[in-house]
Order: structure tokens, then C-alpha cells, then sequence
């Protein structure tokens, strides 16, 4: 169990109640001033790449589906500032925040949204497979809980071939009622994985509320049926998340097992582009949430603390700004794929057998 | 390859090549329900209890252990789904669904998950997967031997995995192919199903090198020269051909057979090039009509080699029903010779 690890327990200070992983530490004292300016670039990055695609999308540039992660940049941030490049993750449908905080260069990924063959698929992908191998992403994946079967058989795989590599499945709270989720729990359990499932509870699978669908207040309670840690956590406050993560992720490292880690969020817009969320959500709700805005919620808490200055913040949106204006000149100005590409690639080629 | 005096059964010719690789390439593993059998009781002295329908990855765990000859819960989407997540990070799994039959439970992972990978990434991944699983009726000649299996354990279905862009899905018919097929679907770097006919696996005994050899995906085989007409059969169905062909021999009739051995990529050429030679064709498939593989290849056919053809194409397969139960109906929905004989003698005139 959780508790008797000793690396997890002494390093980290955790508390199991209720089956459920709380958390007991005081993470600042552990965050660098690098790891802060970290953790800002890529929340903004995320914030400012999401708000030029709907930019985008609003003036008509074809982009295809897009499900925007605004609002929930904390947890993909949170988590993925605690992998090494070689770690694996697998994210699902709303995935451009996995993907920005995974090590995904934006250029790429905006050129893939465009469908031009400088993507990071090459243009046969799109916002909802984006991948890249070279910093561990394994795939934006739009059926809803494939990806954390994925992520089991990458755990799987690390554990096989000795490579010491922890992988993240990044799900939502819609996931929660899907058998394959479960199965790669069982699997994850009873091999004892280094994998970490993260549930993003944003409140909504499409239009349907999570109190609707999901008969349990805290769908980290579930992972006490599997064996493995469950935690819970404001997955507006990319420390918490940081903390929570760096947990699970040493946990899986030292070859303890999976462990699961509900982050609580929200999401600002519709399910996708077009989508009207004030048909299934009221004004009010949303305004609470943004009250808590992850952004914000980090900036006050930097500022109050010292640790970063207005100047810093406002350093890293204007690079970021600027970031993101050479990934949308860079996707217009690149190439369309040859026709051709639509016939390649369907069987994987062979080698010398 | 020379014919071998070693006999084998088609599950031992499969099991043989999968421990030959195994022994070849570390990073292949074979995970499924009951591969082994009886998992975690090693300290009672109890280790391979099952391994498989088929018995075709008996004595893996003896020689590989449980790290590579990994027993899973019923779980076809979570372990195929980790199949194919471990295939994507180093691995070459050999997964088995049980039958066919099961791939329901897990279709989202063969048809959206592990045939689009390497197209939709655009090439960044490779996915060298093995998806094994038994089909097909046990029924021969009226009776059911270990029991009639009916509508859920019985099915063929390969049209709806060959349906699916990305797949390779192969039919080995014998024991000699299983092996050099099973052997080319672990050495490929992309998904490759193989469809293992339940009553092949311990009838169909044959002369298998003891080495290891290759069988190339995508090809059709001559398994019978003949100029009158060309009979194509896909799995257990050439061996119904093959057993028309021998009657309609002592009738004058000279038929060529085609064993299809790969339905996707389906080799047209050899097929076309037998219909050149023989201008009739009869296509046997076990598998129900509508969709079928057998139309599928009669389409082509006619599509293709219209010219050449000298009579409509007949297609032979199971009927458009739930597979039955009881024996004597079983044996009626399986394609058999008499059907084979009649068309014949319909087309060649």
C-alpha cells in the first residue's frame, strides 16, 4: 500500500483518509525559482495558444475540431513538470494542453490543426491525434478512455525492457463510465505499473454534468477498488496538482504501482467549437469557476510570495505571445501535403525481416 | 523450403514459431487470457495449466516465464488496448483473443486504435502487434467434436477485420503456412491479425520444418493446378475445395485451387491469374454472405478479369444466420462440398 512506502511517505508527507490520498506538505518550499518560471511559460503558453485558436476559429481559419482546454491548464502543467522527456503520456480528445506541457513544439502542433504537412502528423492527424514519439506523447486520443489503456501497455513496456520510464494517462471525468478505463485500472494494479491516472474533472462529458452520470461525489473513491492511491486535489492550483503528481510519479518510479489523482477543474468554454455551454450550465457557475482561474490563482500566489515579479510574468506572456504568432506564420505559410499522402503510411513498412 | 518429414499440428506448428521468435527477440511478449494458465501459482508447483484454446502457447511460460507469458484478467479492451500501448513503446506483443467471437469486446482497440496509429501519426510509430484468435465452426461431417459452440463461439468474421484500412489479416490454412505466416505476422512492424480455424488446430497435421522460414503476407497460393475452372478458399474452406477438386478430378473436371492465406492485402494477381487461365471461379468462404470476403473477391474479379470469364461467379458461404447450435444444423450452415460440386457443374457445361 501507499502508506508504506517509505520514499513516498518520508519525501513527500502524505496522508491516506478515506482511502484517499491527501496531501500534507508544504510543495513551495521544494519549487525553484526555475521550476516556477517553468510552470508560468507553459500555463500561459496553453492559455495563449487556446485563445488564438478560438481567434482562429472565429474569423473562419479551417482548423478543424478543436476541444479547447482553457481553464484546466493547471493540471496538464502540474503533472507534466514532474516527467522526464522520456516519460509517455496519453491524453484524450481535449489534449493541446497535455501536448504544450508535454514538450510538443507549437509551431507543429498549430500546422497540424491546419492540416499542413509540416504537422506534427504530418497533416494526418489533426487536433485530435496530435502526437510526438521524440517527447514522449503518445497520441491525442478522441475515444474516450483508448488512451489510458495506452499509457498501461507503455507502463508495461517500461517495466519489461527495464527502462524506468513512469507513463500518464490524462482522462476526464466522462471516462469515469467507460470499461476500458477500468480495465487498464485492474491491469495497472495487479502488474504493478508505473503509471499514474489523471482524472480531469471539469464538470461536464460534453453536455452531460458529472453529478448526472457519475454516482459518486469523489471519483477518486474508485480507486480504492483497485488497490492503488487516490487522491484528490484543486486542479486550479498547479502547485497542488505539482505536489500531488511528483507522489504518484516517484511512487511509479520506484516500482510501487499506479496511483490515481482526481484533479477538480473546469472548463471554460463548450465541449467544442460552436458548442453554447449556457444551454446545459448557468452564467453564475461559470463565473464562480473563473473566479479561481489557474493562472490568476498562480500569479497572486508568486507575487504575495516574492517569487516572481510582474515584470517576470509579463517577460514570459510576451514570449509566449510571440510564440505563438511564429506557430500561426508558420502554419500558414507552410505546404499543404501531397496528394499522395492520403496512400501512404496505411501498412507499416518492413525492414530486412 | 523443402516438404518435412516432422509432423505437426497446425496449434503446435503456431506455438513452435512463436518460441522460435520468442527465443530471437526479447522484446516479444505474449499476452492473453489463459496463455498460460493458472497465473501466480508457481509456488504450488502449478504453472501452465491452459495456454490457450488451441494449446498453441503451452509451455511458453516454462521457457519464457511469466514476464513474457503474461496471463490477464477478462479484459480484451484494457489488454489488447496495453497491446497496443506496449507496441507503440518497444515491444512486440502477441496478444490472443480467445475467439473471434470476443473481438466485440474489444473492437475499438483493433479497428480505431491499432490499424490507424501509423497512418493517422503520420509514420511516427511503428506497431509491431500480433493479434491472434481462433474462429470457425467445429463441425465436419454432421458431427461437432468438443462440442457444438453455437452463435457466440462459432462465428468467422475476418470481412470485418479486413473491412478496416491499416490491418493485415492472414488465414493459414495448414500446418506448414501457420507456422511461416505466424512467423512473418511477429517479424512485421505493423499490426497483423491471424485468424486460426479451431478445427484446423489439432486436424490439420503436417510436415513443418524444423527451422525457422518466412511466408510471405500478401500472397495467394496454387494449392492445385487444374484448367477447367478455379476454386478459391479461404482457411478450412481450401480444404473443402481441395476435397471438390479431388471428386470433380474423377469427373473429368480439372480445378485449381487457390488457398487466399492473406485476406488484406488480398493478393488479386494470383487469383486474377488463375481466372485468366481457368475462366470460371467459385469463391468458398465460412463466413456469412453479406460483406463477405467471398463477394469481396468476386467483385474484383469481376471488376478486373470480366473478360476473361466464361460464367457468372459463384460464391459459396455459410448462410446469412447466427451460427446454430445443434450438430446436424451446424454441419448444414457450414459450406461443403456438395454446394462446391453443384456450382461446378452449373458453370462448366
Amino acid at each position: 500500500m501507499f502508506f508504506d512506502s517509505p520514499l513516498t511517505a518520508r519525501t513527500v508527507g502524505i496522508a491516506i483518509v478515506n482511502g484517499n490520498l491527501l496531501l500534507r506538505t508544504e510543495p513551495w518550499k521544494d519549487l525553484t525559482h526555475d521550476r516556477l518560471v517553468w510552470l508560468y511559460r507553459h500555463l500561459s503558453l496553453i492559455r495563449l495558444f487556446e485563445e488564438r485558436l478560438r481567434w482562429l476559429v472565429e474569423t473562419g481559419v479551417p482548423v478543424g475540431a478543436v476541444h479547447y482546454y482553457t481553464g484546466q491548464e493547471a493540471v496538464a502543467v502540474g503533472v507534466c513538470a514532474t516527467l522526464e522527456t522520456t516519460d509517455l503520456i496519453a491524453s484524450n480528445h481535449r489534449g493541446h494542453g497535455h501536448c504544450i506541457a508535454k514538450g510538443v513544439d507549437v509551431k507543429r502542433m498549430m500546422a497540424e490543426l491546419y492540416g499542413k504537412a509540416t504537422g506534427t502528423n504530418r497533416g494526418k492527424g489533426g487536433s485530435m491525434h496530435i502526437t510526438d514519439v521524440n517527447v514522449g506523447m503518445l497520441g491525442v486520443n478522441p475515444i474516450v478512455g483508448a488512451g489510458a489503456t495506452h499509457a498501461v501497455g507503455a507502463a508495461l513496456s517500461a517495466k519489461v525492457r527495464g527502462s524506468n520510464q513512469v507513463a500518464v494517462a490524462f482522462f476526464g471525468e466522462g471516462a469515469a463510465g467507460i470499461g476500458a478505463l477500468h480495465e487498464a485500472m485492474t491491469l495497472a494494479a495487479i502488474w504493478k505499473l508505473p503509471v499514474v491516472f489523471v482524472c480531469e474533472n471539469n464538470g461536464y462529458a460534453q453536455a452531460t454534468p458529472v453529478e448526472y452520470a457519475v454516482p459518486i461525489k469523489n471519483i477518486a473513491d474508485r480507486a480504492a477498488g483497485y488497490n492503488m492511491p487516490g487522491a484528490i486535489v484543486d486542479g486550479q492550483d498547479v502547485v497542488e496538482v505539482w505536489d500531488s503528481a511528483r507522489a504518484s510519479v516517484n511512487r511509479a518510479r520506484a516500482g510501487l504501482g499506479p496511483s490515481f489523482i482526481e484533479c477538480k477543474t473546469y472548463r471554460y468554454y463548450g465541449h467544442h467549437q460552436g458548442d453554447d455551454p449556457h444551454r446545459y450550465r448557468t452564467v453564475e457557475e461559470e463565473e464562480a469557476a473563473r473566479a479561481r482561474d489557474c493562472l490568476q490563482c498562480f500569479r497572486t500566489q508568486v507575487l504575495e510570495r516574492g517569487l516572481l515579479t510582474e515584470r517576470d510574468l509579463s517577460a514570459i506572456d510576451s514570449e509566449n505571445t510571440a510564440r505563438i504568432d511564429e506557430a500561426v506564420a508558420f502554419a500558414e505559410n507552410s505546404a499543404l501535403p501531397d496528394l499522395r499522402e492520403l496512400y501512404t503510411e496505411v501498412y507499416v513498412p518492413n525492414g530486412v525481416a | 523450403m523443402s516438404i518435412s518429414d516432422r509432423v505437426l499440428t497446425f496449434g503446435q506448428a503456431i506455438n513452435e514459431a512463436i518460441r522460435q521468435e520468442m527465443r530471437r527477440d526479447p522484446n516479444i511478449i505474449v499476452m492473453g487470457e489463459d496463455v498460460a494458465g493458472g497465473a501466480g501459482r508457481a509456488h504450488l508447483g502449478l504453472v501452465d495449466a491452459w495456454g490457450g484454446p488451441m494449446r498453441a502457447t503451452r509451455g511458453l511460460i516454462t521457457e519464457f516465464g511469466p514476464g513474457r507469458v503474461i496471463d490477464t484478467p477478462i479484459a480484451e479492451m484494457g489488454f489488447v488496448g496495453a497491446a497496443v500501448g506496449a507496441a507503440m513503446t518497444g515491444l512486440r506483443p502477441i496478444v490472443e483473443i480467445m475467439f473471434v467471437d470476443l473481438i466485440g469486446c474489444c473492437y475499438d482497440q483493433v479497428m480505431n486504435q491499432a490499424a490507424k496509429m501509423h497512418y493517422m501519426m503520420g509514420g511516427q510509430l511503428e506497431l509491431p502487434l500480433v493479434i491472434r484468435t481462433a474462429y470457425g465452426t467445429r463441425g465436419f461431417e454432421g458431427r461437432t467434436y468438443g462440442g457444438g459452440a453455437g452463435a457466440q463461439h462459432s462465428q468467422t468474421l475476418y470481412s470485418i477485420v479486413a473491412h478496416i484500412p491499416g490491418l493485415k489479416v492472414v488465414v493459414p490454412s495448414t500446418a506448414y503456412n501457420a507456422k511461416g505466416l505466424t512467423i512473418a505476422a511477429i517479424r512485421d512492424n505493423g499490426p497483423v491479425v491471424v485468424f486460426e480455424h479451431k478445427f484446423l488446430g489439432t486436424a490439420a497435421k503436417g510436415g513443418v520444418p524444423e527451422e525457422s522460414y518466412v511466408l510471405p503476407i500478401g500472397k495467394a497460393e496454387v494449392v492445385r493446378r487444374g484448367r477447367h475452372i478455379t476454386l478459391c478458399g479461404i482457411g478450412r474452406m481450401t480444404h473443402v475445395c481441395l476435397e471438390a477438386a479431388e471428386i470433380l478430378a474423377s469427373e473429368g473436371v480439372e480445378a485449381e485451387v487457390v488457398d487466399v492465406l492473406t485476406l488484406a492485402p488480398l493478393d488479386e494477381a494470383t487469383i486474377l491469374e488463375s481466372v485468366k487461365r481457368t475462366r470460371r471461379l467459385v469463391v468458398v468462404d465460412e463466413d456469412t454472405p453479406t460483406a463477405s470476403m467471398a463477394r469481396d473477391i468476386a467483385a474484383r474479379v469481376a471488376d478486373k478479369g470480366f473478360d476473361w470469364l466464361d460464367a457468372p461467379i459463384k460464391t459459396i458461404n455459410a448462410p446469412d444466420t447466427p451460427v446454430p447450435f445443434a450438430a446436424v444444423l451446424e454441419a448444414h450452415y457450414v459450406p461443403r462440398t456438395p454446394l462446391i460440386l453443384s456450382a461446378v457443374k452449373e458453370m462448366v457445361g
